[in-house]
């Protein structure tokens, strides 16, 4: 069975782009468009690594993180949060939140694949 | 398996587009005493995803300048910066010049990047000037570290991330992610997270160029081999090369609007599409059944299954038409802007406000209103409202009043320019058309003189001012309403305002009609100009001056027989035998004599002009569920060959 990944972000183009290049290396994608709307997602799903953006309206990447980590099912689970500032401050608090890991905005298809493949191993 | 980055160049546009216009929104809308905070994050928030996205397809020039935005931004919404009415105005400008490289981006034409650079120079210098004083908060800010000049500058080279070429550093930028390891060092700037990406080759370097990180160290990370991807940065180096080259042709002319022909749509009206048409599928396999079925009962569950297809496809047809549909303030949200900068420009002070901007339109009519929209609500600015110092004189508030409204009115929108100005002068008005030569008779009425004013050459060279006057006159934004099936009327109060009211088509694509026989013709009368359908009694009718009038309603209706003005033989030429539909045009009101009903239908329009030519009195034509062709009537041009003195003498 092919693995579960969440994506969050608010932008259309580039969930659009996450979401096309992850199914094209076979996963299987579910989209939110802000944290809110993810952590809905989350109280009737499960997922195997969760992909967030860090600024957004309704609930920011950090808050997501945060409240995922609170619920049971989400201790564990992969999160990256996705960010254009490389600022340690936002890794900080990624960090502090319980996130995984972070990437950086800009990246390519092929480093998002990169990324994933060795979360997911 | 490589992924064609530009598939999502279109949805980009669209987004970014939308941020620009939420931007200028909310700077017009900014409190510069206590500007909101909620604001000020939204505000911010639509530069951050208009630069990151910009960053990820590669769109440099809007990503530098949403950069320095994004900074003065982020001091505004921390306190750091004063916003003053210069700095708004600066953002304002800035939207602008973001359209613009949108739209240049957008239409595949070089970007001016001198432009860029200067606007980004004002910015630094605006930050600039204003931080010095705030220098001193910001250092003791828990992370004003992090801001320190080298962070900074790795920060802009993040973005130009694509455009990385050769050097050791790309090694580290193509890693572009890494894992916070257990042993992190206490100092984040300087951890070492990306390294498991490629042992052998990473040198040491500071992590803003590593791109990702784990906050713990993964089991089996370091023995993955770094993908470099060749293929992005050949067609980056190239994006790159042609922005490069583009200072030098600063003057290229620009396109003003790129039509955009993408909907984004509401995902709600997509799963009720898909909905539906499995209901039609499962009609059709319904069908399917029936036809293979000799049974008697077979004709009773044909005729269920042909009502389903029909409930089906109606509905199919609704939610299809309804993803053409957007609210109407996606042309209303332009104007406070431009009402903003135009009353400052001719020292007036002018209010606008909005109404029923949710109420939806169909796109194509949407793109083809911005024009005469923008060129009435110039012409009520310019011409309508007083000075103020002339307003207060005549007793109205200082401030003048420009409503935009639109509603439905069943098949269509009614839009609204109102303004609460000085009115049309009907004496000057006059004089204009008798020095044009427009041909004015003497006891003209009040709606037939506003009317003048869109009369080709009425414009006149002394009207002519930088605002209105760009060479477009009245008569083309009546030229622009009619060619969407639209209508333009005026009231006008000396000393009250002017109102001007368009009324145009929900949609071109789909009308409501009854279908009608004259002789052996079919004909389809728009639904939304019948008001009903009676067999006159000969009691009910009149010939005065030799015009068959119809008395009904307690008014008389002039008769205008369809098969004598389309010249059909065999059709029923007594009205007492023939069937006589009343109908509202925009102008009069009339009877059409027709032999009989057909029925109710939708009917998709086609247009007669593009497949044979124009015909007087059509407005198109369709095609019938037998196959014939029926031609629409246009109640308007009909409209035009009712005399109405015969009507009017017996009224008096």
């Amino acid at each position: 069975m092919s693995k579960k990944i969440l994506i969050v972000d608010d932008s259309p183009s580039i969930r659009q782009m996450v979401e096309v290049t992850l199914r094209s290396a076979n996963y299987d994608i579910t989209a939110a468009e802000d944290g809110k709307k993810a952590l809905d997602i989350c109280q009737d799903n499960t997922f195997d690594f969760v992909l967030t953006d860090v600024n957004m309206p309704n609930m920011d990447g950090i808050t997501l993180v945060k409240s995922l980590r609170a619920m049971a099912a989400f201790s564990k689970t992969p999160i990256i949060v996705l960010t254009t500032e490389a600022g340690a401050d936002i890794k900080g608090q990624g960090k502090a939140a319980g996130a995984t890991g972070w990437m950086v905005k800009p990246f390519d298809p092929t480093r998002l694949l990169q990324l994933v493949a060795q979360v997911l191993g | 398996m490589s992924i064609d980055i530009e598939q999502f160049h279109q949805v980009f546009f669209d987004e970014s587009e939308e941020h620009l216009d939420t931007m200028e929104q909310l700077l017009m809308e900014i409190d510069l005493e206590s500007p909101d905070t909620e604001s000020l994050n939204s505000i911010f928030r639509a530069a951050h995803s208009i630069k990151g996205g910009s960053g990820i397809f590669g769109f440099d020039g809007l990503g530098g300048l949403t950069h320095v935005m994004e900074n003065l931004l982020d001091k505004a919404r921390n306190g750091q910066q004063v916003l003053t009415a210069e700095i708004i105005n600066q953002l304002l400008s800035t939207t602008d010049l973001l359209k613009n490289i949108l739209n240049d981006y957008r239409s595949g034409q070089p970007i001016n990047q001198k432009e860029i650079d200067q606007a980004i120079n004002l910015l630094e210098e605006t930050i600039d000037a204003d931080s010095a004083s705030s220098e001193l908060e910001v250092n003791n800010d828990g992370f004003g570290f992090f801001d320190s000049p080298t962070t900074s500058g790795q920060h802009t080279e993040a973005f130009g991330f694509f455009d990385g070429t050769d050097s050791a550093k790309e090694t580290n930028d193509s890693a572009g992610f890494g894992f916070f390891d257990a042993e992190e060092k206490a100092e984040p700037v300087k951890d070492n997270g990306f390294g498991f990406f490629d042992t052998e080759t990473v040198k040491p370097a500071p992590s803003e160029d590593a791109g990702f990180g784990f906050f713990d160290e993964p089991t089996d990370t370091a023995k993955t081999p770094r993908q470099p991807s060749p293929q992005q940065k050949v067609d980056t180096n190239n994006k790159q090369a042609r922005s490069a080259s583009t200072p030098a042709a600063t003057q290229v002319k620009k396109p003003t609007t790129v039509e955009n022909k993408s909907i984004r749509v509401d995902t709600a009206k997509v799963d009720l599409l898909v909905n539906l048409i499995g209901e039609l599928v499962i009609t059709q396999s319904m069908l399917n059944v029936l036809g293979n079925s000799e049974t008697p009962l077979a004709k009773d569950k044909l005729e269920q299954g042909l009502l389903e297809l029909e409930r089906n496809t109606r509905e199919l047809q609704e939610a299809v038409m309804s993803m053409r549909m957007l609210p109407i303030s996606f042309v209303f949200n332009r104007f406070p802007r431009l009402v903003r900068d135009l009353a400052d420009k001719l020292g007036k002070k002018v209010e606008l406000k909005i109404e029923g901007g949710n109420t939806e339109i169909d796109k194509g009519l949407i793109e083809k209103l911005v024009d005469p929209l923008t060129h009435l609500v110039r012409n009520s600015i310019d011409h309508g409202i007083e000075m103020p110092d002339t307003r207060t004189a005549n007793e109205k508030s200082e401030s003048g009043v420009i409503t935009l409204a639109a509603s439905q009115r069943g098949g269509n929108i009614v839009i609204s320019i109102i303004d609460d100005g000085a009115g049309l002068n009907k004496s000057k008005i006059l004089d204009k058309a008798r020095q044009n030569n427009i041909p004015v008779s003497d006891n003209i009425s009040d709606e037939e003189v506003w009317q003048l004013i869109f009369a080709p050459g009425f414009s006149t060279a002394e009207e002519v001012t930088d605002i209105s006057g760009r060479g477009v006159g009245m008569d083309v934004v009546r030229r622009n309403i009619e060619s969407i099936g639209g209508r333009i009327s005026i009231e006008s109060t000396p000393g009250l305002g002017t109102n001007f009211n368009i009324s145009v088509p929900l949609t071109l694509a789909i009308v409501d009609g009854m279908c009608v026989a004259s002789g052996d013709q079919v004909f389809v009368v728009p639904l939304v100009a019948i008001i009903e359908s009676i067999q006159p009694s000969q009691e009910q009718l009149r010939i005065i001056s030799n015009e068959p009038l119809l008395w009904v309603r307690d008014k008389y209706w002039p008769i205008l027989n369809l098969s004598k003005r389309m010249d059909i033989d065999g059709a029923i030429q007594s009205p007492t035998e023939a069937i006589i539909i009343l109908i509202e045009s925009s102008k009069k009101r009339f009877g059409l004599m027709v032999d009989r009903l057909l029925g109710q239908q939708q009917v998709v329009i086609k247009s007669l002009e593009q497949h044979y030519k124009r015909v007087p009195g059509a407005a198109g034509a369709t095609i019938m569920g037998d196959g014939h062709v029926a031609i629409i009537l246009d109640v308007e041009s009909l409209a035009d060959d009712v005399s109405t003195e015969a009507t009017e003498k017996k009224h008096e």
